[in-house]
């Protein structure tokens, strides 16, 4: 059952993240994107991470891709309006995109050679084992993080202001 | 052959799902009535005595008016949305606790139809994406004044899902833990939260109104500026469905409300007069919905009092009262349990 999901939910999102880059309509792009975080959310549960799945859904699903869908039906794109690249900056991204997945396969086959910590752990992921490893082990990375989140938020304010004096 | 816990669960489910509809079904009724009440009108009486069967006629109504698809929409998301809308509505109750259990032949089933360790999380990961049955609806239709509704729906429900959230927070830290059930057996006795956390179910109350889109915050379809908002273009039942959608997250929101800050299926003092667990629980189970009842009233009351927001108060009120309260209210509930000696 539980690989019959795994294969339904990797289908799922492969071909939506697929359909990201193929769909011509923005709105369609955006819709499919997050089809796939659902899909990703999906294998967090499978994995026993179900706070990971439901902050996924909350953050990514619920707030930035709210926020993605709002400007763009702001901004009303569809094909008529979109400019045409050149050749060559199509060919030049292509490149570059086969480049990265080289790379990605390259660290895949490199991960594949180690360990699961706790393979059979199936509390791994609930909440209470996840704050107590991030306030122990991991305390410094985790306030290294917030503050890197602070400075965002500083940032985007400035952006947003209409003048700065 | 199923086992009784799933059988259960399965016919529990089923029960939530119906309750669901027919309360929100009757809380049109509701509306109409509390609306004439307050106007000192009569209200429906026409169809069935003191107009009980009125749903029942919208309903039918509903369904044979003409459906029409504009020519120039996406007729794919179109039709999405108010089918997302319906399903959002509906999913959020899978966590609520309907009641402490029941016991049969020995055997105890609870009446929760899951009892995740993240219950509010989901309840709260629900909420986020019904923003999107709103969203798809109004931009599929190609009308300004849907996408208008739209955008306005989408900015107002994530502004006001950030001061829920932190409202949310403080109570967590109150209870120490996200599972919805263990929220309410801790508020056993009479110690509903609502006492600790005037400030935070106050926030909570307000965004609640803002989430469900009732007046006072019912801009995205504000029908002196925007035609009918998001749902301009829809005729028939999927019409219908979108103000059915509304209800039903209103009872949600109410039951979510009853839960978290009011106890939920607690009675206090009833072991001292019943002493058989079954009939403890059903007794839970109808205060518990005494107390929903309430809350909805407590929406349409407040729907035929208040005026509506101008849009850039929905903001101020958002942004800068309900956010800062918020956080100020996390900030107190820590100071006050510090100083209780419950955090070392």
């Amino acid at each position: 059952m539980t690989l019959q999901l795994f294969y339904f939910l990797s289908f799922l999102a492969v071909l939506s993240a697929l359909m990201v880059v193929v769909s011509k309509n923005p709105v369609h792009s955006v819709l499919y994107l997050i089809l796939t975080f659902f899909a990703i959310a999906g294998h967090y549960i499978l994995m026993n991470a179900q706070f990971l799945a439901a902050v996924h859904i909350i953050v990514y699903a619920g707030a930035i891709m709210v926020l993605f869908l709002y400007v763009i039906m702001m901004l009303n794109l569809n094909t008529e309006v979109e400019p045409h690249k050149s050749k060559l900056l199509k060919i030049a991204a292509t490149f570059a995109g086969g480049l990265l997945m080289v790379v990605m396969v390259g660290v895949i086959r490199q991960a594949s050679e180690t360990v699961p910590l706790n393979p059979t752990d199936t509390q791994m992921g609930l909440i209470k084992n996840l704050g107590k490893v991030l306030y122990t082990d991991f305390m410094l990375p985790f306030e290294l993080s917030s503050i890197l989140l602070l400075a965002a938020m500083v940032g985007s304010v400035m952006i947003g202001k209409k003048e700065i004096k | 052959m199923l086992s009784p816990a799933l059988l259960f669960t399965i016919i529990l489910i089923i029960v939530v799902f119906l309750i669901s509809l027919v309360v929100a079904m009757y809380s049109t009724y509701g509306e109409r009535k509390v609306a004439a009440f307050m106007q000192d009108r009569l209200g429906p009486n026409r169809a069935g005595p003191f107009g009980i069967l009125q749903p029942m006629a919208d309903g039918v109504k509903m369904f044979m008016k003409e459906e029409i698809i504009p020519q120039d929409s996406n007729k794919w998301l179109f039709i999405l949305g108010p089918s997302i809308a319906m399903l959002t509505a509906c999913m959020a109750s899978a966590v609520i606790p309907w009641g402490k259990g029941l016991t049969i032949d020995g055997q105890f089933y609870s009446l929760q139809i899951t009892d995740v360790n993240i219950g509010i999380l989901y309840i709260f990961g629900v909420v986020s994406i019904g923003v999107y049955g709103i969203m798809i609806g109004g931009w599929a239709s190609n009308n300004k004044y849907s996408l208008l509704g739209a955008l306005r729906a989408s900015s107002q429900m994530i502004s006001y899902e950030i001061a829920m959230g932190l409202s949310i927070i403080a109570l967590v830290m109150m209870t120490g833990t996200l599972s919805v059930r263990e929220i309410t057996e801790q508020q056993a006795g009479g110690h509903w939260n609502a006492l600790y956390q005037p400030l935070g179910f106050l926030i909570f109350l307000i965004c609640a109104f803002a989430e469900t889109n009732r007046t006072p915050f019912d801009l995205p379809e504000c029908e002196t500026e925007l035609v009918g908002g998001y749902h301009t273009e829809y005729s028939s039942m999927k019409l219908g469905f979108y103000l059915f959608a509304e209800y039903i997250n209103m009872f949600i929101s109410s039951a979510v409300i009853s839960t978290l800050y009011f106890g939920g299926y607690n009675m206090p003092f009833i072991e001292r007069f019943v002493s058989d667990p079954n009939l403890v629980s059903i007794i839970g189970t109808l205060f518990f919905f005494g107390k929903i009842f309430f809350f909805i009233f407590f929406f349409m009351w407040i729907r035929w009092t208040i005026p509506r927001f101008r849009y850039d108060q929905l903001m101020n009120l958002g942004w800068k009262v309900l956010l800062p309260l918020s956080i100020l209210n996390i900030f107190l509930t820590g100071i006050v349990m510090w100083l209780m000696g419950k955090v070392n």
